[in-house]
């Protein structure tokens, strides 16, 4: 597709690369970026690596399930450096005022929202597969052993974090950085609700019904039936799939909302508190 | 050879802020290849209007053309043709100045960005600064980046936000020479928003005077001095801002 000057598909690449750029640029000049990334990440694969090797000596369940709370951990990491990886973009523009000068060049709000899920899948990486090394030396457990099925629970998992981190986007861009905790905190919500570490039955009725509407029940009690089982369950993962499909189209909304709100606000020109 | 037609058209534009009314219902033309300063104290409207101008900003009421797009419904037509720059919007200052002006030069779709930056490094003595993090410069050469990024893309229109301020007299005279070169040899337009007089006078071709969001006159430098019986535009921004009449002075809004 073309037409006038920017319309073309190549020059709708260049600006979502462009963002790529500047945060590559960014890591780049600032190691310590990336170890912040991995950091925690590897700190709960550790702490809950010390607790699944205690607990299998006193639970047979435990033990049945090999590394189970350790592979769960790693999963989970998935949806909240999602999440984190776009909040954690966008936050930059605003830390560095740089909103304005992005969206006075012809950069789309959806091309910088697929920007954001790009840099999100990226961050995540970064952050989760050095953790899922390390767990293969300490703990003897591989979260790669899981096979296939680990594309489908990272591409549920990522897609969730993309959703969780539209809104969270949303939010800063009407609020500013007076919503920055909160952006930060939001997605911890979800970690009782949507059985991690617990199986969903563990949870009480009226919970359950809100748990299975999220997609990330779905990928930690398939995991969960993978492990124990054997099995995959390929339904949890297409409800899951649906599940996300619409919270994505509802978040992108939301996020391309706020931005035409903060335009009519003058909030782009000033993004700080 | 500058365009035939206007470059900006404003009609009725007014931008509320629930009770501040910032800009009230203004309407200006802007002719291609000059230099337009839009002067008025704080919180007379200048920044409000460019930001509304650029498409930062929703207008409450009014329209505005740009090169004869329609700004509020076709501004991704128009943003690859201008560029702006101002003191209240930094560059990342973690990026170093080339790395700063290679992702905008690909915001811009330039297909030649390293030539570019290279020309414009030449052009604005930022030669020695490119492997510089942004940050660590001072403002003078902050100014001179955020002008080269300003002029990536070889804007047909540009809309400068005090482009001057927080400058010593030698980096903003070199700003001010740089400007009217580029205006010269481009045939750009360029809007210029500043509390600087002499700025004013020296580079403007028109001047749009603004208070409490309206514009209540305009003209060439010469002629609004003159108009006011004053000596320089310094005395009619006072004599504007203060409410003080003179022989020739419009009683109301003459946009």
């Amino acid at each position: 597709m073309s037409g006038p000057p920017g319309f073309a598909l190549t020059d709708r690449a260049r600006r979502v690369g462009a963002i790529l750029l500047r945060h590559g640029y960014l890591a780049r000049s600032s190691w310590i970026r990336i170890f912040d990334l991995m950091y925690w990440p590897l700190l709960q694969m550790i702490i809950w690596g010390f607790i699944n090797t205690f607990l299998a000596t006193q639970s047979s369940w435990v033990l049945r399930a090999g590394g189970l709370l350790i592979g769960a951990v790693l999963l989970w990491d998935v949806l909240v450096r999602g999440q984190f990886g776009m909040t954690l973009s966008l936050l930059e523009e605003m830390w560095s005022r740089n909103f304005a000068n992005l969206f006075v060049a012809p950069l789309r709000p959806v091309e910088y929202a697929l920007a954001l899920m790009s840099l999100s899948v990226i961050r995540s990486l970064i952050g989760v597969v050095p953790a899922a090394l390390l767990a293969i030396p300490l703990f003897a457990y591989s979260i790669f052993d899981l096979g296939l099925p680990l594309v489908a629970f990272y591409a549920v998992l990522t897609m969730t974090g993309w959703a969780a981190g539209l809104l969270m986007c949303a939010m800063l861009i009407r609020f500013g950085l007076a919503a920055e905790s909160f952006a930060w905190a939001s997605i911890f919500l979800l970690a009782p609700i949507c059985g991690v570490y617990y199986p969903v039955a563990t949870l009480p009725g009226w919970l359950q019904n809100i748990a299975w509407a999220l997609p990330p029940t779905h990928v930690f009690e398939g995991m969960r039936a993978l492990v124990l089982d054997g099995s995959f369950r390929g339904d949890l993962m297409t409800s899951a799939i649906a599940l996300n499909l619409v919270y994505i189209a509802g978040s992108l909304a939301v996020f391309l909302f706020a931005f035409e709100r903060a335009r009519e606000r003058g909030q782009l020109l000033q993004t700080g508190e | 050879m500058p365009p035939s037609g206007p470059v900006i058209e404003v009609e009725g534009l007014a931008k509320r802020f629930k009770t501040v009314t910032a800009v009230d219902g203004v309407s200006f033309a802007i002719f291609g290849g000059q230099i337009t300063g839009l002067l008025g104290g704080n919180g007379a409207g200048k920044t409000t209007t460019i930001s509304m101008l650029l498409g930062l900003l929703v207008p409450s009421a009014g329209s505005i053309r740009v090169f004869g797009e329609d700004m509020l419904r076709h501004r991704y037509r128009v943003l690859p043709r201008l560029n702006f720059s101002s003191p209240y919007v930094d560059l990342p200052h973690r990026l170093s100045v080339r790395e700063n002006l290679m992702v905008f030069g690909s915001l811009y779709s330039l297909r030649h960005a390293a030539e570019r930056i290279a020309e414009l490094a030449e052009a604005l003595e930022l030669k020695d600064l490119l492997e510089r993090k942004t940050g660590s410069l001072s403002s003078g050469q902050k100014t001179r980046v955020a002008l080269a990024k300003a002029l990536l893309n070889r804007p047909e229109l540009l809309l400068l936000d005090e482009p001057t301020a927080s400058l010593d007299p030698d980096t903003a005279d070199w700003v001010r020479t740089y400007l009217e070169r580029y205006a010269r040899e481009t045939q750009a337009s360029i809007l210029l928003a500043s509390h600087n007089m002499a700025e004013v006078e020296r580079l403007c071709a028109d001047v749009l005077m603004m208070k409490a969001g309206r514009i209540v006159d305009r003209g060439a430098p010469n002629a609004l001095v003159s108009r006011y019986g004053r000596h320089t535009l310094e005395d009619v921004f006072l004599d504007i801002a203060r409410d003080r009449r003179h022989a020739g002075a419009p009683a109301e809004a003459t946009p």
